[in-house]
């Protein structure tokens, strides 16, 4: 509609950067991407520091307090002691780390599998499509959460098992989104250019393609980062993944379940820590979401 | 219709076969050894030798594959190394538990999600609609064991008005089973007070279990009744003089439920499996509490059946669904 | 003599965008008898579908926003209304046809459910409707809309039309669809028709058959329609007036012959020269690059001056009135005095 004098060099570069102002603009108008942002933020930098600044390192790295057990959240706990007399609010933080990291190993992984199956199916097609897409398929269909504990067993415990087990069951939704990209940026013109030129299809793929398939990546992998924290903490809260004395919220949580009614608070601090993590992934993940997939916008 | 129903079938088959070989590999291929855990701490090399014989899991792994395919097409799921129950009797025990509860939870989210995603489309970009949608973000952060455990404080630890957990307290008899639910079988035995004793069992898990897929299928209907409402059709529909409130409820909210409906095939199958940590939390004795002891012992074949029936149910969920599309949509169901 | 059966004066729009306020509509001026049929036409984008859903108020507001002027129907300023009385309007007095027959139906439901809504919405303002008495059990009138519905699928020419109620909308032909939206749009028996391209999804033979509809319609009720659409051969074959709009405009308008035999506005010249079938002095479109332009800025004065091949300095002073230039015949052009027409030389 608008009709202003340019030159053909210069027009895309206006675009382009006309398009990042404006989505810029509708980040800052949205009040709730904002408070996302500042809530993962603040979860990021615990996940740095947690550690470092909990008032009690040495309950972070397993040290037992006897005498102070079970004490009602004040002052010099604000969310009280557990049942080693361990101050919550260190085991908290620093629990950070470990869901945080888990979380986003998983969320990388997931999507490195998903993207080299979705983009080979949908680049190559025929055979290796039908092949890939079927074991996608079917991977989708066994309960994930079963299938991430059951590798998870079988892979004993630890950190990089857990990871590696969640992430087996977190790649195929990857997997379809990028073929779908991929199948639909094949048949762009750019692209169709760049093969009656007779370019290495590899070169297409990594130059061509994929640059355009980043950005809904981008959006899946911040709206799963919370749903990939949530599987973490259900895990350790089932008592499969990292074993204390390594603190991690879901093991925490589900330690503080057999001191309930009484001792209630040792659940609050691990248990809202999850909450606010996840509300805060998912709130950035909700605004980039409509900011950079323009299909999924309302 | 009936060739429809068929062929989604026949193509069940290799559904099976590849999730059966899935759940195979990873029993088969990786680390840990289930039998030598069965056999106990105490056993000696033999007698652990004797329970890998005894099992078939000496043998090398394509024969077992073949010997348990041979056995899924008499309905033999295997059986459990720890328990030496069949599996597939267990299963059974367990799977009407897992569904009462998963069927209750979605009808809550249903019953709710779709009146409420509705309303916050027709008064959009008002502070009740941000609001819910603020909610609907937050129900769906909610760790479903936290909100458990938060339940459980409140209505059972505090003001003691709900049971902590399981089905049915100890002393009441339950009703002969019939369908498995006992909210059902309580109901065509008659005994009312067994009936509101599985209803008030029911209730904290199944409102753990629904307030995730609530704010879902929510954020879903309030989006696809946008999108309905921009439709040239519901101009048409204005411009000659339609109530508005006949157009929202007829002519929107139909058309609306029918993208949404992916979303509920979706998520009940995603519930299905999904069960595990608000079992443990009320020690309700569903599939997903039988499956995490199996992994915790790596006794596989209870693993693996679970898998399998889990996925089955939601590959008929997603049929059903289908089904259920065509009657929404016309088209659909002529082509 | 009662007065007209619509009179738009002077209406201002304007629609809040990223880049800000556009003046979509800058003073429009149009006014409809009974038994005329108006073509209203354009380019994409210079308003005319704004002016046709202006009428029914259809355009949201915001972001649209009515700055100044009336829509008077039947001497009522429909502006000034509340939304309540205009709802008793739309579908009973007023009667709307989109552009694509395909989407503007719902495909959930048949048919003869949609008519029936219809009826049963403009009889509830209106009890006569309907063949029967106003205290009728929703049961009877359900069936006597059923029944109305059937006949005006009669009317409009679909064959087999009573069978054809319990059909789906996928089940019919786009030329097909078209006219059951026009039995749609005349049930409630409205006096004023707005069709917004109601031609234009549709193949050539089956446009003529949907035009000749419409005309019959206007013989047989003595209604007013507007028909909006961007094809001068439409409005040359169906319409008894035309008003040429451009970039919120209404540039050029009078009876249908004057305006095609006598083109007063050089946009309305340059429309003609791009009609093939028609023999035109000038014959192919020369000069008239660009497109409409941006309504946000606007250029100062006269909106067409920029692509204007007669444009001189004067035109950018200021936006030129209407003058009449033949009998109910008016252009909007500093070029065009009197009787006199805009030309080259």
């Amino acid at each position: 509609m608008t009709e202003t004098v340019q030159t053909p060099q210069t027009e895309p570069a206006r675009q382009g950067n006309d398009r990042m102002r404006r989505a810029f603009f509708r980040f800052r108008q949205s009040t709730l991407s904002m408070v996302g942002a500042g809530m993962v933020a603040v979860v990021l930098f615990f996940t740095v520091f947690g550690t470092m600044l909990a008032p009690y390192p040495d309950h972070v790295a397993g040290g037992v307090e006897t005498a102070a057990r079970f004490q009602p959240p004040s002052a010099g706990h604000p969310f009280g002691t557990n049942e080693l007399g361990q101050d919550v609010l260190s085991l908290v933080m620093a629990g950070t780390t470990v869901s945080v990291l888990a979380g986003f190993g998983v969320v990388l992984i997931g999507s490195v599998i998903g993207t080299l199956v979705g983009s080979v199916a949908g680049f190559v097609g025929g055979w290796a499509d039908e092949v890939l897409m079927r074991l996608t398929d079917l991977t989708l269909t066994i309960p994930s959460l079963i299938l991430a504990m059951a590798i998870a067993a079988a892979l004993g415990p630890g950190f990089a098992n857990m990871v590696i087990a969640i992430s087996l069951s977190w790649w195929p939704g990857y997997a379809r989104l990028v073929r779908g990209e991929v199948l639909a940026a094949r048949e762009e013109v750019y692209v169709t250019a760049a093969r009656a030129i007779g370019a290495n299809p590899a070169r297409i793929l990594f130059r061509h393609i994929l640059p355009n398939v980043v950005s809904p990546i981008i959006v899946k992998m911040s709206l799963d980062m919370g749903f990939a924290i949530l599987t973490v903490a259900g895990l350790g809260f089932i008592g499969i993944g990292v074993r204390p004395p390594t603190p991690e919220w879901g093991t925490l949580l589900s330690l503080s379940r057999s001191y309930m009614p009484d001792y209630w608070w040792t659940a609050m601090a691990p248990g809202m820590a999850m909450f606010l993590a996840v509300f805060g992934f998912n709130l950035l993940g909700d605004g980039l979401r409509d900011i950079l997939d323009p299909k999924a916008r309302r | 219709m009936l060739y429809f129903i068929l062929r989604r079938i026949v193509l069940l088959v290799p559904v099976v076969i590849g999730l059966t070989v899935i759940m195979f590999a990873i029993a088969r291929l990786l680390p840990g050894d289930p039998v030598a855990l069965a056999a106990g701490p105490n056993a000696t090399q033999g007698e652990i030798e004797a329970l890998a014989h005894e099992f078939g899991l000496d043998r090398p792994v394509w024969t077992q594959y073949f010997t348990y395919v041979g056995g899924l097409l008499h309905g033999d799921l295997g059986t459990s190394l720890l328990t030496r129950r069949p599996v597939a009797a267990d299963i059974a025990a367990y799977l009407p538990a897992t569904l009462e509860l998963v069927i209750a939870a979605m009808l809550i989210a249903v019953a709710i999600g779709i009146p409420l995603g509705l309303a916050t489309a027709v008064w959009r970009n008002r502070w009740p609609d941000y609001l819910s949608q603020v909610v609907a973000i937050g129900a769906i952060s909610m760790p479903r064991f936290f909100l458990g455990l938060l339940l459980q404080l409140c209505f059972a630890m505090w003001l003691m008005w709900l049971p902590l957990g399981g089905r049915l307290p100890i002393i009441v008899i339950p009703p002969p089973s019939v369908t498995g639910f006992l909210t059902i079988d309580t109901l065509i035995a008659g005994d009312m007070h067994a009936f509101s004793m599985a209803m008030r069992h029911l209730a904290m898990p199944a409102i753990a279990m629904s307030l995730s897929p609530l704010a879902t299928i929510m954020r879903m209907m309030r989006a696809s009744t946008i999108e309905v409402m921009n439709q040239d059709y519901v101009t048409t529909a204005r411009a000659l003089g339609l109530p508005r409130g006949k157009i929202i409820l007829k002519y929107v909210a139909r058309n609306a439920i029918s993208a949404t409906l992916t979303v509920i095939g979706l998520y009940f199958g995603w519930l299905l499996g999904g069960t595990v940590l608000v079992e443990t939390v009320f020690d309700w004795p569903g599939l997903g509490l039988y499956a995490t002891k199996a992994i915790i012992s790596q006794d596989m074949m209870p693993v693996i059946g679970v898998a399998l029936v889990i996925g089955l149910l939601f590959v008929a969920a997603n049929l059903v669904i289908d089904l259920l599309y065509g009657v929404i949509n016309p088209k659909v169901r002529y082509s | 003599m009662a007065g007209p059966l619509l009179r738009i004066r002077d209406l201002h729009l304007t629609m809040t965008s990223f880049d800000g306020a556009a003046h979509v509509l800058n003073g429009i001026d149009l006014t409809v008898q009974r038994g005329e049929i108006w073509g209203l036409v354009g380019e994409s984008g210079c308003g005319k579908s704004l002016t046709g859903l202006s009428i029914s108020r259809l355009v949201p507001t915001p972001p649209a926003r009515y700055i100044r002027g009336e829509i008077r129907f039947e001497g009522r300023d429909l502006l000034q209304l509340p939304m309540r009385e205009v709802q008793t309007l739309r579908g009973k007095r007023i009667g709307m046809i989109f552009q694509d027959p395909t989407t503007n139906l719902n495909p959930a439901y048949r048919i003869g459910e949609q008519l029936v809504d219809v009826a049963l919405a403009a009889a509830s303002h209106d009890a006569s409707v309907l063949d029967c008495p106003a205290d009728a059990s929703r049961r009877e009138k359900r069936r006597a809309a059923r029944r109305l519905a059937g006949d005006m699928l009669d009317r409009v020419g679909i064959p087999n039309a009573k069978a054809r109620l319990d059909n789906y909308p996928h089940e019919f032909s786009g030329g097909m669809r078209q006219r059951v939206l026009i039995a749609m749009a005349l049930i409630g028996r409205p006096d004023l028709l707005i069709a917004d391209e109601p031609t234009t999804a549709l193949d050539v033979s089956v446009q003529a058959q949907i035009l000749k509809l419409l005309k019959g319609t206007v013989a047989d009720h003595d209604i007013g329609i507007i028909l909006i659409t961007h094809n001068l051969g439409v409005v040359a074959e169906t319409c008894s007036h035309v008003a040429v709009m451009y970039a919120g405009n209404i540039v050029e308008s009078g009876p249908v012959e004057e305006v095609i035999e006598r083109p007063a506005h050089p946009y309305t010249q340059a429309l003609m020269a791009a009609i093939p079938t028609k023999q035109s002095k000038r014959g192919t479109l020369k000069g008239l690059g660009g497109s409409v332009p941006n309504l946000v800025s606007p250029p100062p004065g006269c909106r067409f001056a920029p692509r204007c091949p007669l444009a001189v300095a004067e035109c950018t002073q200021a936006l030129p009135s209407a003058v009449e230039v033949g009998t109910a015949h008016h252009a909007a052009c500093i070029r065009v005095t009197g009787t006199e027409v805009a030309s080259d030389v």
